[in-house]
């Protein structure tokens, strides 16, 4: 399986938006070299806003541009751009519903060697608990692109999540891709999987070995946490034994929470088990794998989800 | 107009402003009495002489931008608005209720003529940054004026956007610091002193001027020069009296967002006819 960089595919897609719309500009807390939004500023420099590591004023200040109808895009890691510009985005972005499009970088665990301070488990439960925002999470290179021409279409606020490290590409090219649709990669008969971000890759490979155990799983892509694609959700679960829900991201608000309540409300009891980080903060490592391994989001461990529900 | 001319209508309608204030908080509620009178000169001038804004066209893309950042003083904003005719003055009654098109703080999605939502203190100098780099992409004229509290000045956010501001020489952006020295829980100088503040502007690259913010003379004299400045952002540190005009709120914290008494309403209200009346001879 060929593996890409999320986040260079991330900065020639705003490199890509930018070209075909003039009013992207581009604001950055001295990270663009991590995020690759310095793609954006060797082409378009007079639109590129180095607002450096002040998180909360370059949140505002994309307010104000969006306010003057530009559509700011705004970076940062995905700990700070959510957690350290929090009440910024809830205030004057998500509750007049501005266009302004956040861009959470080295999401996840995946800044492995900088720890707890730099890893962010709990951005998407942050940013998909205020009203009027969405939040998407790329599987992989592919996706990134697709969603980035996406948002740019889409009128509101945005946050997605881009993990550091390259990951293998699942997603067609040929994808018409829509936010706030689920993606089925295969199909499968006993159980069905929902995935984001690297746990997609992640149960691809688990559906590889447990095939040849004699189990077969469905494997959907839920780039989209919010709003979540409730409809297929239901549809899908009703075909199958249960359903496992795999994400790098806290158990609590996250993916598994927003399915499981999804499924609640609509009154479908379904087994489900999560694939997640359970209550506790990052720590470095000497690689990404290590931690992904330490805090339960192995292949193996999608598989033994799998096979608890059957 | 005839400068005297003009300075007589504005400070009648700074007048009128704080009837509205009054008549908006009433006997019996909660409302920011203080700093929405404080900062009523300012406002007045800005509104009703000074900025480039049509009530019949609110979304002029070459309009002046006006953004209250100490959003708790929305009441002074509504009573402007209302009087500019963006909405009829009988919703001045509904402030704070259920439905109402006049929140407790700034929403632009349910008030017109509102241009962001402010109020969470520190946010606004960033947000008016922001439109001031967008008007200037766009190569428009407009300017982006904004009001800051003393107390807001707290926040480390304004300082982030102070530093930004003049990293980025925006030259459309005038700040107005509404220096009335009472924050919620007392003077500013006890409970967390921000001063001095016209050195701690300068050093971050601003052109500072500093007035008598009940002086609509010295207002419209700064806003001149701050038109003039060019490559640098402006701060007009305006010196004002929390409470102005209500001779038992001034320079009184009980009044940053207190409940009237009945007696009180009164002889405000007696106070504010004599003066709008005496006006009138």
């Amino acid at each position: 399986m060929k593996r890409e960089s999320l986040r260079e595919a991330y900065g020639q897609a705003l490199v890509e938006a930018g070209k075909r719309n003039k009013d992207v500009v581009v604001l950055e807390a001295d990270l663009g070299k991590s995020t690759r939004s310095c793609l954006f500023e060797e082409i378009f420099p007079d639109r590129y806003f180095e607002m450096s590591i002040a998180e909360q004023n370059m949140a505002s200040t994309a307010a104000g541009l969006a306010l003057v109808g530009k559509i700011p895009f705004i970076h940062s890691f995905a700990v700070f751009a959510t957690g350290r510009a929090y009440d910024q985005i809830r205030q004057a972005i998500a509750i007049p519903r501005l266009n302004v499009k956040i861009c959470g970088s080295s999401c996840g665990l995946s800044d492995f060697g900088d720890g707890s301070t730099h890893q962010s488990i709990e951005d998407v439960a942050l940013m998909s608990a205020i009203p009027n925002m969405v939040v998407l999470v790329p599987a992989d290179a592919v996706e990134t692109k697709k969603m980035v021409e996406a948002m740019v279409k889409y009128k509101g606020p945005v946050y997605i999540r881009i993990n550091r490290n390259d990951l293998p590409v699942y997603t067609p090219e040929n994808l018409e891709y829509e936010i706030g649709r689920m993606y089925t990669l295969r199909e499968g008969k006993d159980v069905v999987v929902f995935a984001n971000g690297v746990m997609v890759s992640r149960a691809m490979e688990a559906a590889e070995i447990l095939q040849r155990e004699g189990i077969s799983i469905e494997v959907v892509n839920v780039s989209t946490v919010k709003p979540l694609d409730v409809d297929t959700l239901v549809e899908k679960v009703r075909n199958f034994k249960g359903a496992v829900i795999a994400e790098e991201h806290s158990i609590i608000g996250g993916l598994g929470s927003a399915i499981a309540l999804a499924l609640c409300k609509r009154k479908v009891n379904v087994p489900l088990e999560f694939v997640a980080i359970e209550d506790k903060f990052g720590t470095s490592a000497s690689n990404y794998e290590e931690l992904l391994v330490h805090y339960g989001l192995s292949v193996e461990n999608i598989c033994e989800k799998v096979k608890s529900l059957i | 107009m005839e400068s005297n001319e003009l300075i007589k209508y504005l400070e009648r309608k700074a007048l009128q402003l704080r009837y509205y204030i009054l008549e908006m908080i009433g006997v019996g509620k909660a409302g920011h009495l203080g700093g929405s009178s404080s900062c009523a000169e300012i406002v007045a001038t800005l509104y009703f002489h000074w900025m480039n804004i049509d009530p019949n066209n609110p979304y002029d893309p070459n309009r002046d931008r006006f953004l209250l950042s100490k959003g708790h003083a929305a009441l002074v904003q509504y009573a402007a608005l209302a009087e500019l005719g963006y909405f009829p003055i009988e919703e001045l009654k509904k402030v704070k209720t259920l439905g109402g098109m006049l929140q407790g703080h700034p929403d632009m999605k349910t008030t017109p003529g509102v241009e962001a939502n402010t109020g969470s203190l520190g946010q606004g100098l960033s947000i008016a940054l922001g439109m001031a780099l967008g008007l200037r992409l766009d190569g428009r004229k407009s300017r982006v004026y904004v009001i800051l509290g003393d107390g807001e000045l707290a926040e480390g956010q304004v300082w982030e956007a102070a530093m930004a501001a003049s990293h980025y020489k925006v030259d459309n952006l005038v700040a107005f610091v509404d220096k009335n020295g009472v924050q919620a829980t007392g003077p500013v100088e006890e409970r967390l002193n921000s001063n001095p503040l016209a050195p701690k502007w300068s050093a971050f690259g601003w052109h500072v001027i500093e007035i008598d913010g009940h002086s609509i003379k010295e207002i419209l004299e700064a806003l001149k020069e701050a038109n003039n400045i060019k490559g640098r952002p402006t701060v007009i540190i305006a010196h004002t009296v929390k409470g102005k005009g209500f001779s038992f709120a001034e320079h009184n914290a009980a009044f940053h967002n207190g409940i009237l008494t009945e007696e009180q309403y009164l002889i405000a209200k007696r106070e504010l006819e004599k003066l709008m009346q005496g006006d009138e001879r």
